[in-house]
């Protein structure tokens, strides 16, 4: 049985990575799991300097899922790099760094500051967070604005670049097609979707940020749909996420067309769940006889 | 730190401790590592439901490797709880979190405060405190315990390991007031306080024991998501540039709950 992935002419031991943001640079969750056991990690998004978040509540629970108001709080790249990066050398697994910033600059910053870094196998740009005020998700609702930050970047990038893409758009594909013809080497969605929650005895919103990203299982059927229409749009991979809790709905993300999938979310609800997921897709190859991964991909 | 895991835990049994407050103890093998002022993540089993509850530990017996919470029904997780009986399986996450540095009372007249439903994870600590030894010994040990009226849940049962002073907001029982009131009027013996409860009562004791010259640990309570200091959801303003984070921001489920208070920007 073979689980191994392709993107980018960098090889993966399994399709299942972490989704930026819910899993820190992995030391947390080493308590759990064997960080050995993933396909990669994918960090939380590192700028150019310190960040230091929005205020409190940052986080919410909703039906099937949850709010974040985060705000990309960061320690910065060079401590990133000093610690992060040195804390994964000690791995089997690659290494995927999401990088934020507030003008295309800060993002060049980060990519220039990152391409002699061996641990780096690979660069994960978040221009679709929907919790900071400038930057981010404001190259990431326009077309024209995505094509050209992605094109800057691959200027500058040395390693393979994923532009993380936001569902709260009109047109995915219209989204995916303008990262692909900037240059983009693949693509990842999708990040959380932008949700409120008023506490009504209080009268006031839940989250200080007001508005926050949501994630969970109660977005997978859209996440779904947005891989989908992604994937048909491009011939660049498509890295699958929103709202994963097992194995099954990881295989859903892959037969609509994912070439890689991350967990989420599910980490807070079960921090084993990244292994769970690898092992139950195992066992569903034996059991349904399929003997490469990439036999169910885009079966739709 | 000890080794954190998510692991079903037995119920021992459950009780309503008073009006909106339940006791409830559960077999764990967390209990062997579990330091005082600690916390657990507990999940409902609901399928609608994500993240863990954010819950002190207010009682180990290793012997039996149980933990007790003592906690208050605040929404649709805990109501959940509520309903739980002897021999049901609850889904905990923990050890989590940092607990009350007991090191630091050797030799001193320690006071833990608690308000409300900040109490129960002091009573571990009153406990833990009076079985210290020789050199690690603190002077005297006085617990602090404010409440809302008469109904002094817990109360007697600090009184095995310390000297135990009450205020109310009534006036019903013990002095008038908040626990900085009754810590005054009742000249309590104090060098140092490792206090729980609700944010107001905190900054007070902040404040009283940067006028004094008293150190003050004091446990924090935030939204939380993950619990183990992956998602940066539970973050407190810290007075200096944090050591992990690198920004004034330090994480309560981790760097915390307990934080020196001097650390802390109220």
């Amino acid at each position: 049985m073979n689980t191994a992935v392709e993107i980018a002419g960098i090889s993966f031991k399994n399709p299942v990575m972490t989704a930026s943001g819910t899993f820190g640079s992995g030391m947390e969750y080493s308590d759990f799991v064997d960080l050995n056991r993933l396909g990669a990690v994918v960090t939380k998004g590192v700028a150019n300097v310190p960040w230091e978040g929005n205020p409190v509540p940052r986080v919410a629970e909703v039906y099937g899922g949850m709010l974040n108001a985060i705000g990309l709080q960061n320690p910065g790249v060079d401590v990133f790099a000093g610690r992060d990066l040195k804390f994964l050398e000690n791995f089997d697994t690659r290494v995927i760094v999401n990088v934020c910033g507030k003008t295309v600059e800060d993002y060049l910053e980060v990519v220039e500051r990152l391409s002699d870094e061996k641990r780096v196998d690979m660069l994960e740009i978040n221009v679709s967070c929907p919790n900071v005020k400038e930057g981010a998700i404001a190259f990431g609702q326009k077309a024209d604005a995505l094509f050209n930050i992605t094109k800057e970047i691959k200027k500058k990038a040395r390693q393979p670049v994923i532009m993380k893409l936001s569902p709260n758009v009109t047109s995915i594909a219209e989204m995916a097609k303008a990262a692909e013809a900037a240059g983009a080497d693949a693509i990842s969605l999708i990040n959380t979707i932008t949700g409120m929650k008023i506490d009504i005895y209080k009268r006031k919103f839940v989250l200080a940020n007001r508005t926050g990203g949501m994630s969970g299982p109660a977005i997978k059927p859209i996440a779904v749909r947005m891989v989908y229409e992604a994937s048909h749009a491009v011939s660049i991979p498509v890295i699958g996420m929103g709202g994963i809790a097992n194995a099954e709905d990881a295989i859903e993300f892959i037969m609509a067309g994912a070439t890689a999938i991350a967990v989420g979310a599910m980490n807070f609800h079960n921090p084993y769940a990244t292994v769970e997921v690898i092992e139950g897709i195992e066992r569903f190859m034996s059991e349904q006889h399929i003997e490469n991964i990439s036999d169910i991909r885009a079966v739709l | 730190m000890s080794d954190k895991m998510k692991k079903e835990a037995r119920v021992l049994g459950q009780r309503l401790l008073t009006d909106g407050i339940y006791d409830l103890w559960l077999e764990t093998p967390i209990a062997m590592d579990a330091q005082p002022g600690q916390f657990v993540g507990v999940y409902p089993a609901g399928k609608a439901t994500l993240l863990p509850r954010p819950i002190s530990i207010c009682e180990v017996d290793r012997e039996k490797s149980a933990i007790r919470l003592v906690y208050r029904v605040v929404g649709t997780g805990t109501a959940e709880f509520a309903l739980y009986q002897e021999d049901d399986y609850m889904m905990i996450l923990g050890p989590l979190g940092n607990g009350f540095p007991l090191s630091a009372v050797a030799g001193k007249r320690a006071v833990v405060m608690g308000g409300g439903i900040g109490i129960p994870p002091l009573l571990e600590t009153a406990k833990r405190l009076s079985l210290l030894q020789d050199k690690d010994r603190p002077l005297e040990i006085s617990a602090v315990l404010g409440y809302r009226d008469s109904d002094t849940f817990l109360a007697d049962e600090f009184k095995e390991s310390a000297g135990v002073y009450v205020s109310s907001e009534d006036g019903s029982v013990g002095t008038m007031g908040n626990v900085i009131d009754a810590l005054s009027e009742q000249k309590v013996p104090c060098d140092v306080i490792f206090a729980c409860g609700p944010m107001p009562m905190l900054r007070g004791i902040k404040k009283y024991a940067m006028e004094s010259g008293i150190k003050a640990y004091l446990s924090l309570e935030e939204r939380m998501a993950c619990g183990v200091g992956a998602c940066l959801g539970c973050v407190c303003r810290t007075s200096r540039v944090d050591e992990h984070s690198h920004v004034k921001n330090a994480r309560i489920c981790t760097d915390g709950p307990v934080f020196d208070a001097d650390d802390l920007d109220m």
